[in-house]
């Protein structure tokens, strides 16, 4: 996982040290490992607790799981179909999240690649003030654009109609001083012979883009785009503004409006928690190295 | 008027401009060349066969989605199916399209408009959506009203700094910042430190770093169930109550998000106990962060390094603050701004856990989206918009200069 940061140290340390070091660190391995079983508790109580028949919830702490262990899929298949007061199954703001996730991530990332791509290989008046134009545009928080940006969407001016690609809209808007400038960094550091050698052979700036650039690039897109991801799936905020009702809205926001409804039903908290979950877990254990790269990477949005 | 609405108008009828010279250009061109003999694209067939797949896929997904209409979980995915491919399509339509256009045009205004079309759109959202944005919000803290129509001047600001409720906001805002910030960025150091090349190390630290990936709703969620006030739900109260006569005092059950003294202490300055609760879940999301950040940091310093200080005779403790720290403090920084810009945008938590921010536990940015939104005052949620986007500058600021000597330095 770190191999992907920055290569590690060589080992000099001679063995014996190394002995007395081992010796030494029992106390803190205890604690690392103390603080990863704590650190995991929260996450695995709401699973078993998922698991777990209704009375048993809420009759017995999920501790007593291990003693008296009985399991269920029913608070699952309930909360699946739990429609609340929207009349919508919670199913269908699973959906709702993949719609808006996946362009949502892919969206910014084109629009930031091409003008990465100008703000690198192309030739214009005054290229390299606009790029840290662009950057210090990373300072403004998404709070200072809702209002206007909300009240833009709902009048005759919007081209778009409501729901799901306004908020594709908006995660663009907010990720894009970012992804420019990661996705510049990276793609002005291209070896630039490949691509005088492409120019003189006389293709154009869309052929070097999609043929060389792109496939060159596909490491930070990824990282990028895992980020994206994540951040998306998991945003609240957004969504809550620009989805205009329940038709649009994903899980985070249909899992927040449960919290207030239903606080104390825990059978259908903890499977609705479990299920908007998922994909990111997936995501996080698969890759991983990727999702740290584009945390390091990310941990300067504004 | 609708500043962006106009914007957006704009820069549409300049595109579009764009695009109906570049057909007329398209068309006389192809009347010049009639009858001359065209070189043969030699992809033209590959290009057609793709084409013609995503149009018919498209096509097909169309009128699926057409057919089976419904309440159904086969019409929801292929519902979601259409919209995804829809914006894609749409966005890879219009690049493409314009990109076509600006090339139908003579130099140097060929070159001009390709720039154009490749900057064009992220210029587009950046201005329509940041730039213009700012402004206006800007200019409506000043005014009040359910349309935020009314004249204010700075009304809203000195309501801000002077009612009590709103300065409970600045008070709560401000030690979420120094508590998870402290908080994550502590146990991130040491716990890179200790587990640095132990055995199980990447499992250990994957075990930390987990709530990262969860959404702070989830998070609030998993919160709420150890905090819940039943002894036979919520961990805490379990815990709790099993520390009666182990501890002074009795041990109740106890509310612990509804809680607005600090741990007993009744104080105006401090924080409720309930936004510590609430603090303690950024800082077990935030943890994992700072801990596989620092660890890369830890690795990269040279052994060397410490190896010369230790022959100078310093312990281990020595060389670890003396040698270690300062060498990463560039990564330290990083952390510590990262995570405060996330406390003062701290918003989703207090969704989930704040009950509504009605036991003197709000926040500012989430006052903010109450204020623009759900009550009606949006210029005072403009206020508290612009003192977050105040607030967050010299953060940024000590960011970026951070990044800046990092690279000077290498």
């Amino acid at each position: 996982m770190e191999a992907a940061i920055s290569t590690p140290a060589k080992d000099l340390t001679p063995v014996s040290t190394k002995i007395t070091k081992k010796l030494s660190g029992l106390p803190g391995r205890i604690l690392v490992w103390t603080m990863a079983v704590v650190w995991t508790i929260p996450t695995f109580g709401l699973l078993i607790s998922s698991m777990r028949p209704e009375d048993d919830i809420k009759s017995t702490g999920w501790w007593n799981f291990f003693v008296h262990p009985s399991t269920t899929t029913e608070n699952y298949s309930r909360v699946l179909h739990y429609t609340g007061g929207s009349g919508r199954p919670f199913s269908n703001y699973f959906w709702n999240s993949l719609a808006i996730t996946i362009p949502g991530s892919i969206i910014p990332i084109v629009v930031a690649a091409f003008a990465a791509y100008a703000l690198s290989w192309m030739t214009f008046k005054g290229r390299d003030t606009l790029f840290v134009i662009i950057v210090a545009l990373m300072v403004v928080p998404l709070q200072m654009c809702l209002i206007p940006l909300m009240r833009f969407f709902n009048s005759d001016w919007s081209p778009l109609n409501g729901g799901i690609p306004q908020i594709w809209i908006a995660h663009a808007i907010f990720a894009m001083p970012l992804a420019i400038f990661l996705m510049r960094n990276f793609i002005s550091s291209l070896p630039s012979e490949v691509i005088e050698a492409a120019r003189v052979d006389g293709a154009t700036h869309m052929t070097i883009f999609t043929r060389i650039v792109m496939p060159l690039s596909v490491p930070a897109i990824a990282s990028i785009a895992i980020f994206q991801f994540l951040w998306v799936w998991n945003d609240l905020l957004v969504a809550k503004v620009f989805g205009g009702g329940s038709k649009s809205a994903p899980m985070t926001s249909a899992l927040n409006d449960m919290v207030g409804t239903k606080g104390s039903e825990w059978q259908l908290l903890t499977a609705g928690a479990f299920v908007s979950m998922i994909v990111p877990l997936i995501v996080f254990l698969s890759l991983q190295r990727y999702f740290v790269r584009g945390l390091l990477a990310g941990s300067v949005k504004g | 008027m609708n500043l962006i609405g106009l914007f957006v108008a704009v820069v549409l009828s300049a595109l579009g401009l764009i695009l109906l010279g570049g057909t007329v250009l398209a068309v006389t061109h192809l009347a010049q060349r009639r009858g001359q003999p065209r070189l043969p694209d030699p992809e033209m067939g590959i290009k057609l066969k793709l084409g013609g797949i995503v149009v018919g896929v498209y096509v097909a997904l169309f009128v699926l989605h057409k057919l089976i209409d419904g309440g159904g979980a086969l019409a929801k995915v292929l519902d979601t199916l259409f919209t995804v491919t829809s914006g894609v399509l749409f966005l890879a339509l219009l690049i493409s399209v314009l990109y076509w256009g600006a090339s139908q045009y003579a130099e140097p205004w060929r070159e001009r408009l390709r720039v154009a079309v490749f900057i064009g759109p992220a210029l587009m959202l950046l201005i329509g959506g940041l730039v213009l944005p700012s402004f206006t919000t800007a200019k409506m803290s000043l005014y009040t009203g359910e349309q935020a129509d009314k004249w204010y001047g700075l009304g809203n600001f000195r309501d801000l700094f002077t009612k009590h409720d709103n300065l409970i906001l600045l008070r709560n805002t401000f030690w979420w910042v120094i508590f998870a910030t402290a908080a994550s960025t502590m146990i991130g150091i040491v716990i890179a430190r200790l587990a640095d090349r132990m055995r199980g190390e990447s499992a250990a630290k994957a075990l930390i770093f987990m709530p990262m990936a969860i959404s702070m709703v989830g998070a609030g969620v998993i919160w709420r169930f150890i905090y819940d006030k039943n002894k036979d739900i919520g961990l805490l109260n379990w815990v709790w109550v099993h520390l009666d006569g182990v501890l002074p005092g009795k041990q109740q059950p106890h509310l612990w998000l509804q809680d607005k003294t600090f741990f007993g202490i009744e104080s105006s300055w401090l924080p409720g106990s309930n936004t510590v609760f609430m603090i303690i879940v950024l800082i077990w999301i935030q943890a994992g962060f700072a801990t596989v950040v620092m660890s890369a940091a830890l690795k990269g310093v040279p052994d060397d390094l410490v190896e010369a200080a230790k022959i100078d005779g310093a312990t281990e403790r020595q060389a670890f603050f003396k040698v270690v720290l300062p060498y990463i403090k560039p990564t330290i920084i990083t952390v510590l701004t990262t995570i405060a810009i996330a406390c003062l945008k701290i918003f989703d938590i207090v969704q989930a856990m704040a009950l509504g921010g009605t036991f003197d536990n709000n926040v500012l940015a989430n006052s903010m989206y109450t204020n623009s939104f759900t009550q009606g005052n949006p210029g005072f949620g403009s206020a508290l918009a612009v003192i977050i986007f105040i607030a967050v500058i010299p953060v940024v600021w000590i960011n970026v200069r951070n990044i800046r000597s990092q690279r000077s330095a290498r």
